[in-house]
């Protein structure tokens, strides 16, 4: 057995965020991934020969502080390519909205867009600052932690008597409900919904959590805006990656982790190193598992060492993934009807209606019988991702359910992905031809491939009561455990899913207070 | 010209509390009411002969208590009589008999389901609980989060102190339970699916939201927190029907010296120089007023009988976002006799209460998803009761009316517009349903009111028939009730009060929100406060 | 699911009737009855001070069949029950029963039974209500175990008092007088196993019989065969409760409630607040609440459960008890309390905040004089040991009265 300071479990971007912080403080840390490469799910993914694209397909919010504290610029990341138009495609003529400008609507839903956004954003930048915190546990009457609160009161207050009651209003408000007050245009409705709902069960008449995920979206220097980095998504992961071995990370690849060590003494149970499935072990201060709260406790703590209430508190967390992934590998650029070039992020829904009764299946079990997802098409800004000339299609297909009412059979997926594909088509006239091979993910698959427990992006739905001092749940939300030595840094934790980092960023600094 | 200290406009069960309190008080108010009856959706109409039908709401619990005893409604002729339990249909021959008594319910639930009969206590301990927290806020005002003055951070600070109360991990089960759907609350104590059913109903009662809707799991708790003599989520019938409510808060009111008016619709509120002066009735007349509360939804308050150029920036718009769905329809029937149902015991007990045709979780929801697309299911979720078997009052000596309940029932349908062709047929699905369960029951029907959303609109001037003035999402509760900033009665034309149930805390026949009102009416009149504060908490 | 009987339009709603019904219906002479989990079940026979002396003086019967038990089988077995409980079951030797209780995360008592260790891979867990949705969750994640509820499956009657051995032996089951307090032995009975615990809820010589459900009846009959020249004579509640106070064990819905189903935060109780600190193995693998019960240990319970015995001879039945005669401080309150025939004393257990231990202790007693009340204040002296003890109830083997 060989000893370090700290074990990260789990080489998504918010453990190899993590492991990095604390390796920069001189512990010697391991890293250790189960499948053979590391990012998880922004890990690329080679499809097809020569076709490439990682499951989260762009970047938005992810947290400059890290790319600046982790010096990934210097290894390789380079966010500064230019925002994609988000082009919303249905009926009518499409409508794009890029740079904060919006064409394909009246003037009057331009208007309003710049006053939502404007809106949205001043409330975004009030939340901003909560990201980067840890959540204070109710109860531990520590001043600091209740300053916390009261300052975010106080940074309400500021934005004015009207401002801060609007806020408390829309905060819980579904989608639908927020873009029907703003505007009239149907296809510019649906595709601002897109982003409070995408990756939890949520439709556009969901209330209650969807603002608040699009607010936590809206954070960040892109506002919203997603982004390609020049080498794709998974060049993120290769800077990280690069970042962390120059900090001295030891990283090491299929390396299943099987078991979590726990030791007791008088006090209390401590994690002292964990277990791999290869019969290998190692012995570390302390344990940090970038992997979802379900595993982790379930599956590599084991619930012998977990208070009942507690188990109950991380079984019930609501973590069925809703999205499937379609990948196309395609032999020409494909196009979009009223759409000048794919370059953007194309959401395929010609209105509300659309994505409520997709979900509609979805909740009974059920794929969608008419899909809608994002599309992009990630190698007409990155043309590593594909062979020369030739492209791929990368799209985010709702809603598919991780829980099939009949299961999940290789013919069932098939089907789903036919549909998906038949859906393009409708607005891609030539694409079935391009189309050299394709591939799809169903959340079951996610879960199988990138250890995700039900394949869900976020690990847990972004939901009020899987929020902040709740996430996972209140014993965990500090980026700890009831287990001494045993910490998350994982989108398990506060503040959440996406490629952002911060969860990495929010435990290092726990732990290195 | 008459001159009045207050007019109020509506003779709806909140508006009459409202001026019983102004009365009572000693101001010289008036109650205008448009139609011929008072009451609103809480009224007795003999449609029928010899029947007499509570056609809008049906059923009691939230009154509260105090406000009952403070204005001796029971000296007014009022009676609350709680009724036995409520039999929940399942699809196929499955029923779930909620008994009265704690041990036979708790057996009917082994029968179902061992675990859910122990969960079941759980959950109950969990719902008073929660119940217990809610209800100290029915009869206070809530305070304004944007305003610094010593009452607002002061009654904050009594509502941190209550919610602290609960312990860490209540107050984190509270929050979970404030925002969840009530399928994703129900998930984590039961596991049949009738008994989820049955006890996720309540939460989609009156609302535009289904089952597995976040917000839904508190819509529930709104419908189980009242209580009849102390038992938290019993159910009561007005002896008399609901009418028998208003016509007792009337009385009271009048006794007060009240004044009320019907057939005395308000065509506009007055207002001059950004202050309301008094209303012009339809007829023409004028009254001048101190003040004018109104009684109406916020809708029609501000979109209705006011001007968009009376009204500051922005209330007009707000008015017209403010969410008061169609969701709900009602069928009311004259039966010949009391109906039977088959797999049910020939028990008079259980026959007498409610009847619940909630079919599955999946029912329920599929009936919501019909509501999406503007149509009705021809599965619909039925609340029914049969107040004859426990009022006499209602129906002649052997005869019945029996209260349909149904959610949903859009406010547009998206074949065209509501015709009475399809409001036939929206009926006669309901009577089919109940036929599936009770054959021979269309036999039985002597006459029969349907009713659709804009049915009840057009009736009572309740908008889209919402039965809650206003949907019961965090949005549009407490103090962002109607609208952030108008949350403790006052409305944006100086001298202008609104006291239904677009106000805090919200639908439900409980007499909360007219008598908040009068106390802030009052505080501003610098008249000494007279509407109880505190209700009778079990503590 | 049987469908509701067309026989008897009341059957869904009528208490369910214990196997041993036929035979209790008969000796229910006064017909005083009430529900415990939803079974019709006997306040008292005949004469509940008479029924209470049987205990003490002969033997009686008490029904408990609507305890609820719960098999829990399978290699994860052990580690559940032992991840449930307080106490550690790993020490209990096979054909052993252990006296428990289980607790939420925040150390506070959920209920309290009796968990038998039928083999090694096989538990039984007895307790006063169900208890199936948290077996439910405390079974999560053990991927090698299954809980079943056996409730209506076995019958079991309890048999109590200073002849029961002798009854038992009559009843021709050899080496019954070899089973020490806690042991549980088997006897081949009718085709099938009847299962005798050495265990019982009156402080008494006493032993609980478990049968397969069709036995019921043969077993009362056997039973009551031997019994007749020993005084046997079935027992109800109000006699058990006597009995089990003079003992100083604690009843749920009366000495505490249960955690999960208590509404107001923190009026439940812990282990060590109710002087069940002992059942506590804190040095045991990790259980639930254990790190909750250790801080508690450390800081010292809020509440104590005391053992009082009360001037004069009004019981202090629903009494509040106070620092003074003067009432200057409510500490807190009776649980239960009764006159004690057996050490005829005024006898009570009371919750009593801690910090007021060292000080006196004065219960407010009212008592009806002609439907007249007259109130009392009354010094209380805490004892230490339980009320009333019995050496036969420990001895082994057992004197046959």
């Amino acid at each position: 057995m060989t000893g370090y300071d700290t074990i990260v479990i789990g080489a998504g971007h918010n453990g190899l965020v993590c492991a990095t912080y604390l390796a920069k403080t001189g512990q010697r840390v391991l890293l250790l991934e189960a499948a053979d490469t590391v990012g998880g799910l922004a890990a690329d993914r080679e499809f097809h020969p020569g076709f490439h694209a990682p499951v989260a397909h762009t970047l938005s919010h992810f947290s400059s502080k890290v790319a600046r504290d982790l010096d990934l610029q210097r290894h390789g990341f380079n966010p500064g390519s230019s925002e994609l138009p988000l082009v919303g495609v249905g009926n009518g003529e499409p409508v794009v909205v890029h740079d904060g400008k919006i064409s394909g609507v009246s003037a009057k839903d331009q208007r309003a867009y710049l006053d939502y956004h404007g809106l949205l954003c001043r409330f975004a930048a009030v939340l901003e600052p909560f990201w980067l915190k840890t959540m204070p546990r109710i109860g531990s009457n520590s001043i600091g932690e209740v300053m916390t609160f009261a300052k975010l009161g106080l940074d309400l207050r500021r934005l004015g008597k009207k401002d801060m009651g609007e806020f408390l209003r829309i905060a819980a408000l579904p989608m639908r409900d927020l873009v029907d007050e703003h505007f009239d245009n149907e296809q510019l409705k649906a595709m601002l919904c897109w982003d409070g709902l995408i990756g939890s069960k949520m439709a556009p008449r969901s209330p209650n959590s969807a603002v608040l995920a699009l607010l936590y979206r809206l954070s960040g220097e892109m506002h919203g805006g997603h982004a390609i980095p020049s080498g794709g998504v998974s060049s993120l992961v290769s800077s990280l990656m690069a970042s962390a071995e120059n900090a001295g990370v030891d990283i090491r690849v299929s390396s299943e982790v099987s078991r979590i060590r726990i030791d007791s003494d008088k006090e209390r149970q401590r994690a002292t190193g964990v277990h791999l499935a290869n019969g290998e072990s190692f012995a570390a201060d302390r344990v940090v598992s970038a992997i979802d709260a379900q595993r982790t406790f379930v599956n590599l703590v084991g619930v012998e060492h977990l208070d009942i209430g507690f188990t109950n508190r991380i079984r019930r967390i609501r973590s069925d993934g809703y999205v499937g992934k379609l990948h196309l590998a395609l032999n020409a650029l494909p196009e979009f009807r009223g759409v000048d070039r794919p370059d953007g992020r194309i959401i395929i829904t010609p209105n509300m209606d659309a994505i409520e009764f997709a979900f509609d299946d979805a909740k009974y079990g059920n794929a969608s019988a008419e899909p809608v997802m994002e599309v992009v098409i990630p190698s007409a800004a990155d043309s590593s991702l594909a062979p020369d000339r030739q492209h791929v299609l990368s799209a985010h297909v709702m809603y598919i359910p991780y829980k099939a009412r009949d299961g999940w059979t290789g013919a069932a997926r098939d089907e789903v992905r036919d549909r998906a594909i038949d859906t393009i088509v409708k607005y891609s006239n030539g694409l079935r031809d391009q189309i050299v091979a394709s591939e799809f993910l169903t959340p079951a698959d996610i879960e199988a491939t990138y250890h995700v427990s039900g394949g869900h992006w976020h690990h847990g739905d972004f939901a009020m009561d899987q929020m902040l001092m709740m996430r996972p749940t209140y014993e965990a939300a500090q980026y700890n455990s009831p287990i001494a030595g045993l910490h998350l840094c994982s989108a398990a934790c506060h503040p959440g899913g996406d490629l952002t980092g911060l969860a990495g960023h929010n435990a290092a600094k726990e732990l290195l207070r | 010209m008459s001159r009045y200290d207050a007019i109020v406009i509506g003779a709806g069960h909140n508006g009459l509390t409202n001026a019983a309190y102004l009365a009572k008080a000693g101001l010289n108010v008036v109650v205008v009411e448009k139609n011929e009856y008072i009451g609103g959706a809480a009224v007795t109409r003999e449609l029928h002969e010899g029947w007499h039908y509570s056609n809008c709401s049906y059923v009691c619990s939230m009154m509260r208590q105090a406000l009952h005893r403070d204005l001796d409604l029971g000296r007014h002729g009022l009676i609350l009589v709680p009724y036995l339990g409520t039999v929940n249909f399942g699809n196929g021959n499955d029923r779930l008999i909620a008994y009265h008594d704690a041990d036979a319910w708790s057996n009917e639930l082994k029968r179902h389901s061992t675990h859910d009969a122990d969960a079941m206590h759980r959950l109950e301990a969990d719902l008073t609980r929660y119940s217990q927290l809610i209800r100290k806020t029915l009869l206070r005002t809530p305070p304004e989060p944007t305003s610094m003055r010593p009452r607002d951070i002061r009654e904050f600070l009594y509502l941190a102190q209550q919610f602290w109360k609960l312990g860490e991990r209540e107050i984190y089960e509270y929050i979970r339970f404030f925002t969840m759907s009530a399928a994703d609350f129900l998930d984590d104590y039961f596991e049949n699916d009738l008994v989820k059913a049955a006890m996720a109903s309540p939460g989609i009662i009156g609302t535009a939201l289904g089952v597995y809707s976040p917000g839904s799991a508190y819509i529930l708790l709104h419908h189980v927190m009242g209580d009849v003599d102390g038992s938290i989520g019993a159910w009561g019938l007005a002896r008399g029907g609901m009418g028998a409510i208003s016509k007792a808060l009337a009385s009271a009111c009048q006794e007060y010296g009240g004044e009320i008016r019907t057939n005395a619709g308000v065509q506009k509120i007055v207002v001059n120089g950004g202050k309301t002066t008094g209303v012009v009735l339809e007829n023409g007349d004028e009254l001048s007023a101190r003040i004018v509360v109104s009684n109406l939804d916020a809708r029609r308050t501000f979109t209705n009988i006011m001007e968009k150029d009376d009204l500051p920036d922005g209330i007009y718009e707000k008015a017209k976002n403010f969410k008061i769905r169609g969701s709900s329809g009602k069928v009311n029937i004259a039966l010949s006799g009391i109906p039977t149902f088959t797999h049910l015991p020939e028990n008079r007990y259980i026959n007498r209460g409610g009847q619940t045709f909630s079919g599955s979780m999946e029912t329920m929801e599929r009936a919501y998803d019909c509501w999406k697309h503007g149509r009705w299911s021809g599965d619909p979720f039925i609340e029914s009761v049969i107040p004859s078997a426990w009022d006499p009052t209602v129906a002649p000596p052997g005869k019945h009316w029996m209260s349909n309940f149904i959610q949903y029932c859009p406010p547009e349908l998206a074949d065209g517009p509501w015709t009475p062709e399809k409001r036939d047929a929206f009926g006669q699905t309901v009577v089919d349903k109940i036929e599936r369960y009770s054959p021979g029951f269309k036999d039985l029907i002597v006459h029969m009111e349907v009713r659709t959303p804009h049915d009840i609109e057009n009736e009572i001037g309740l908008t889209e028939g919402n039965i809650f003035q206003g949907e019961l999402t965090i949005d549009q509760l407490f103090f962002n009730r109607p609208f952030p900033g108008y949350g403790q009665y006052r409305m944006p034309v100086k001298n202008l009060y609104m006291c239904g149930s677009s106000t805090h805390p919200g639908g439900g026949v409980s007499s909360a929100c007219g008598a908040n009102a009068a106390r802030e009416i009052l505080i501003d009149l610098k008249r000494p406060n007279t509407v109880p504060e505190d209700d009778f908490y079990d503590e | 699911m049987s469908d509701l009987s067309q026989t008897d339009p009341f059957s869904g709603e009528r208490p369910k009737l214990s196997p041993f019904h036929p035979r209790l219906e008969v000796l229910n002479v006064r017909d005083t009855w009430s529900v415990w989990n939803g079974y019709k079940f006997a306040d008292c026979y005949y004469d509940a001070e008479y029924e209470y002396f049987c205990i003490r003086n002969t033997c009686g019967t008490y029904d408990i069949c609507p305890m609820q038990k719960y098999e829990i089988s399978g290699p994860d077995a052990e580690a559940m029950v032992n991840r449930m409980v307080t106490r550690d079951v790993r020490k209990l030797g096979r054909n052993r029963v252990a006296y428990t209780v289980w607790c939420t995360d925040e150390g506070r008592i959920i209920d309290d039974g009796t968990v038998f260790k039928l083999a090694s891979d096989r538990f039984m867990v007895v307790c006063g209500s169900s208890c199936v949705a948290w077996l439910r969750k405390a079974s999560y994640g053990f991927s090698n175990v299954t809980v079943k509820d056996v409730s209506d499956e076995l019958a079991a009657l309890s048999l109590q008092g200073p002849t029961s051995c002798a009854v038992l032996k009559k009843m021709g089951l050899q080496g019954i007088e070899n089973a020490k307090p806690f042991n549980i032995q088997h006897f081949p009975y009718h085709g099938d196993t009847l299962m005798v615990s050495r265990t019982g809820f009156t402080g008494e010589l006493g032993y609980e019989l478990w049968v397969k459900r069709d036995l019921a009846l043969t077993m009362w009959d056997d039973v009551y065969a031997a019994g007749e020249d020993y005084g046997i004579q079935p027992y109800g509640e109000t006699a058990t409760d006597m009995a089990r106070l003079e003992a100083g064990f604690i009843m749920p819905y009366v000495d505490f409630t249960e955690a999960l189903k208590t509404v107001h935060f923190e009026h439940d109780q812990t282990p060590y607040e109710l002087n069940l600190g002992w059942l506590v193995d804190l040095d045991k693998p990790h259980f639930s609440g254990k790190q909750a019960l250790m801080e508690e240990k450390k800081n010292g319970p809020k509440w104590r459960l005391l053992r009082l015995e009360i001037d004069g001879n009004w019981p202090a039945y629903e009494s509040n008890v106070y620092d003074s005669e003067s009432c200057n401080q409510d500490i807190g309150y009776v649980t239960s309390a009764m006159w004690s025939p057996a050490v005829k004393s005024n006898i009570a257990l009371a919750m009593v905040r801690s910090e007021f231990l060292d000080g006196e202790i004065w219960a407010e007693i009212y008592k009806s004089k002609d439907l007249r009340p007259y109130r009392r204040m009354s010094k209380c002296t805490i004892r230490k040991k339980p009320f009333w003890t019995a050496a036969r109830a420990r001895s082994t083997p057992p004197a046959d009265f």
